[in-house]
């Protein structure tokens, strides 16, 4: 017996860097933020967490989640629509090839090269901002909106768009044709197809989809840190706030529990995704 | 120190992580900790400059952090510095807050790219004096009173006034604070950092205050203030930089007159007011980490900065040195560069420690929800 159990640990060694990883880069610093979140001045406190429900936390929880559920819905209704043109074309179409390339490099686009090509293009002084003035004489960056919640729903969905497409793909070409045949066979046109057979298959994928945008938005940081400097809209940009301001100091630990307010957050859209995915692949294997 | 960068303010989290990871460079000079530079509280305390000078040449480096080149003329201090001594400076993270200097120095301490000495703006500075290493220049005595620790556990080094600057070509001259709020200046009004986070911005609304009837220890007009400027589309919510204010996108720009007079030299169209018979008033704070891995040229960093060369330095680029009235007596000021200075008039306002700290509370509660 004890051979067996020990050929049966042999598997485990290939993936012993993999938990390595885990503990170094997800466990401890998760620890690390839940320990700082209850802690002042070296001793056990609930001051920051009581901090969380300020006017200016609640705000920008808020906004985090506005925009975050916003460019979700409007990332994930345009990357469906093109994954549904895309996923109709076949496999070895140049379009469906060029499209999928371009998405996987597109939806990794963020950070601050995204923030500043949207300044350029349509910041003050952007190169379409310059056009449209000097032919409409329009300024279409009146009071800066680009540099506010208008811009991030508009800079975000520059990368929540691609992600959908990728995301959401496979989920369009697991509706298998014979699918479609069987209900043509049972005299359904193509409206009753849709609303009956491949709507109510695809919607948990879809809404999984729009989960893992959700996240994907609440989460991401550089782009909105480059684009917005007056005010922190966003947690984390109120989490940059409370490490490195030179006004209000000593917030270090109100930053541990805006980071931990953020992993319960992102911890429920996943539980969730989790579960739409399981609902999802009782169809798609 | 000023947390004006875009690229920067990105990195500011993982800062710390990113010098971590570079400093396996140089090898650790341990000795130098230990030695007697470490503990001297003047160059007396070496045997004289040219020992505390041999000593730093010795060491041979310097780690400097959060000094842009073209804020207060850094660039060519820095270069003056090390064509001066043969000293090589390390200049980590030029764009950095004052708060990251003092996270640098305690995440770093004991290693061989902690920094060795400080610029900090007054809040962080003063909160944070259980970090520095007391040490008088031989300019000490001559800085008035009011600008340094009795101990020298910090010294004031440069400063300025509050000002708006603004391009000339794109909008008419500005006299007064309350001239922003009109219809000619929309959409083009830019502060230097959000109020809740940088010195230079703070300082904007303390200004703002005074114009509107506020005080050091008032600041709530200033709050007014911006929220009127809001709401009327004025405040442009774009971080000013020098390639912002080159390219015309922030026509107006509310910021310490050093930072605003240097613009004026690349263009020639940028005037700089400070405005009003109170103009605000600030003084960067220079200190020198206890646990600087390069005492002794640390100690001779602070010695060329208060020498003449490297005041006038700081005058050439637009900040006012702590020693200017007495190199006037001297006969040793820049007065070409002095008079390029914006002209001040009236009692300058300067925030006592308990002020500041009351008006970053008042800030912290009210601007975000006052100014959106």
């Amino acid at each position: 017996m004890p051979m067996r159990r020990a050929r049966s640990l042999v598997p485990l060694v290939g993936v012993l860097p993999f938990f390595a990883y885990l503990l170094l880069f997800l466990l401890i610093p998760t620890v690390v933020v839940i320990v700082g979140a209850f802690q002042e001045n070296g001793s056990f406190s609930l001051s920051n967490i009581h901090a969380l429900t300020n006017a200016a936390t609640v705000d920008a929880l808020r906004s985090s989640v506005v925009l975050s559920a916003s460019t979700a819905v409007i990332g994930g209704l345009l990357g469906a629509l093109l994954a549904a043109v895309i996923a109709s074309a076949p496999e070895t179409s140049l379009v469906r090839r060029a499209v999928l390339a371009l998405s996987g490099s597109l939806a990794q686009t963020g950070g601050v090269s995204l923030a500043f090509a949207w300044m350029a293009t349509i910041g003050l002084g952007g190169t379409l901002t310059t056009m449209v003035q000097n032919a409409l004489s329009i300024d279409i960056t009146a009071s800066g909106w680009l540099y506010e919640m208008p811009g991030l729903i508009l800079v975000y969905c520059y990368f929540q768009i691609p992600l959908m497409v990728i995301v959401f793909l496979p989920a369009l070409d697991g509706l298998r044709p014979q699918w479609r045949e069987a209900a043509q066979t049972l005299g359904a046109n193509r409206f009753q197809y849709f609303t009956q057979v491949a709507i109510p298959l695809l919607l948990p994928a879809f809404l999984g989809s729009l989960l893992l945008l959700f996240a994907n938005a609440f989460a991401a940081y550089a782009t909105a840190a480059a684009l917005v400097s007056q005010g922190s809209s966003i947690l984390p940009l109120m989490i940059r706030a409370a490490l490195t301001s030179e006004v209000v100091l000593g917030q270090q630990h109100l930053a541990y529990a805006i980071a931990l307010e953020m992993i319960v957050v992102v911890a429920l859209i996943m539980g969730a995704y989790a579960w739409l995915l399981r609902r999802s692949s009782r169809w798609m294997r | 120190m000023n947390a004006r960068r875009l690229a920067v303010a990105a990195s500011a989290m993982l800062a710390m992580t990113a010098v971590s990871a570079c400093s396996s460079a140089p090898p650790s000079k341990s000795g130098g900790n230990s030695s007697a530079a470490a503990t001297a509280t003047s160059a007396a305390d070496l045997g004289g400059m040219s020992k505390l000078v041999a000593a730093a040449k010795k060491e041979g480096s310097l780690n400097v952090i959060a000094l842009p080149p073209d804020w207060a003329n850094y660039g060519a201090i820095i270069k003056a510095f090390s064509d001066k001594y043969g000293i090589k400076v390390n200049s980590a993270q030029p764009d950095a807050a004052s708060q990251d200097e003092i996270n640098a120095a305690k995440q770093l301490k004991g290693r061989p790219t902690a920094p060795d000495v400080f610029d900090l703006g007054q809040a962080v500075a003063l909160a944070n004096t259980d970090l520095y290493a007391p040490y008088k220049v031989s300019e000490f005595d001559k800085i008035p009173s009011q600008f340094k620790d009795a101990d020298g556990t910090w010294v004031n080094d440069y400063g300025g006034y509050m000002s708006i600057g603004y391009d000339a070509k794109k909008v008419p001259a500005v006299t007064s604070v309350s001239d922003l709020l009109k219809p000619a200046y929309k959409g083009k009004v830019a502060l230097n950092g959000d109020p809740t986070q940088a010195g230079a911005g703070f300082s904007g609304v303390v200004m703002a205050a005074v114009a509107n009837g506020g005080s050091a220890d008032n600041i709530a007009p200033g709050v007014k203030f911006f929220s009127q400027l809001k709401k009327a589309g004025n405040f442009l919510p774009v971080d000013p930089t020098p390639a912002t204010i080159e390219a015309g996108q922030t026509p107006v720009v509310i910021d310490w007159d050093y930072t605003n007079a240097a613009e004026t030299a690349k263009l020639p169209s940028w005037k700089v007011v400070v405005p009003g018979d109170h103009p605000v008033g600030g003084y960067y704070y220079q200190a020198i980490n206890k646990d600087a891995p390069h005492p002794a040229a640390a100690r001779l960093w602070e010695e060329f900065l208060y020498s003449p060369q490297g005041q006038n330095l700081f005058l050439q680029g637009g900040a006012r040195p702590v020693l200017a009235d007495q190199m006037k007596s001297d006969g040793t000021l820049d007065t070409a560069a002095y008079k390029k200075l914006p002209p001040v008039k009236g009692t300058p306002v300067l925030l006592t420690q308990a002020q500041n700290t009351k008006a970053a509370a008042y800030l912290a509660k009210n601007w975000a929800s006052e100014v959106k």
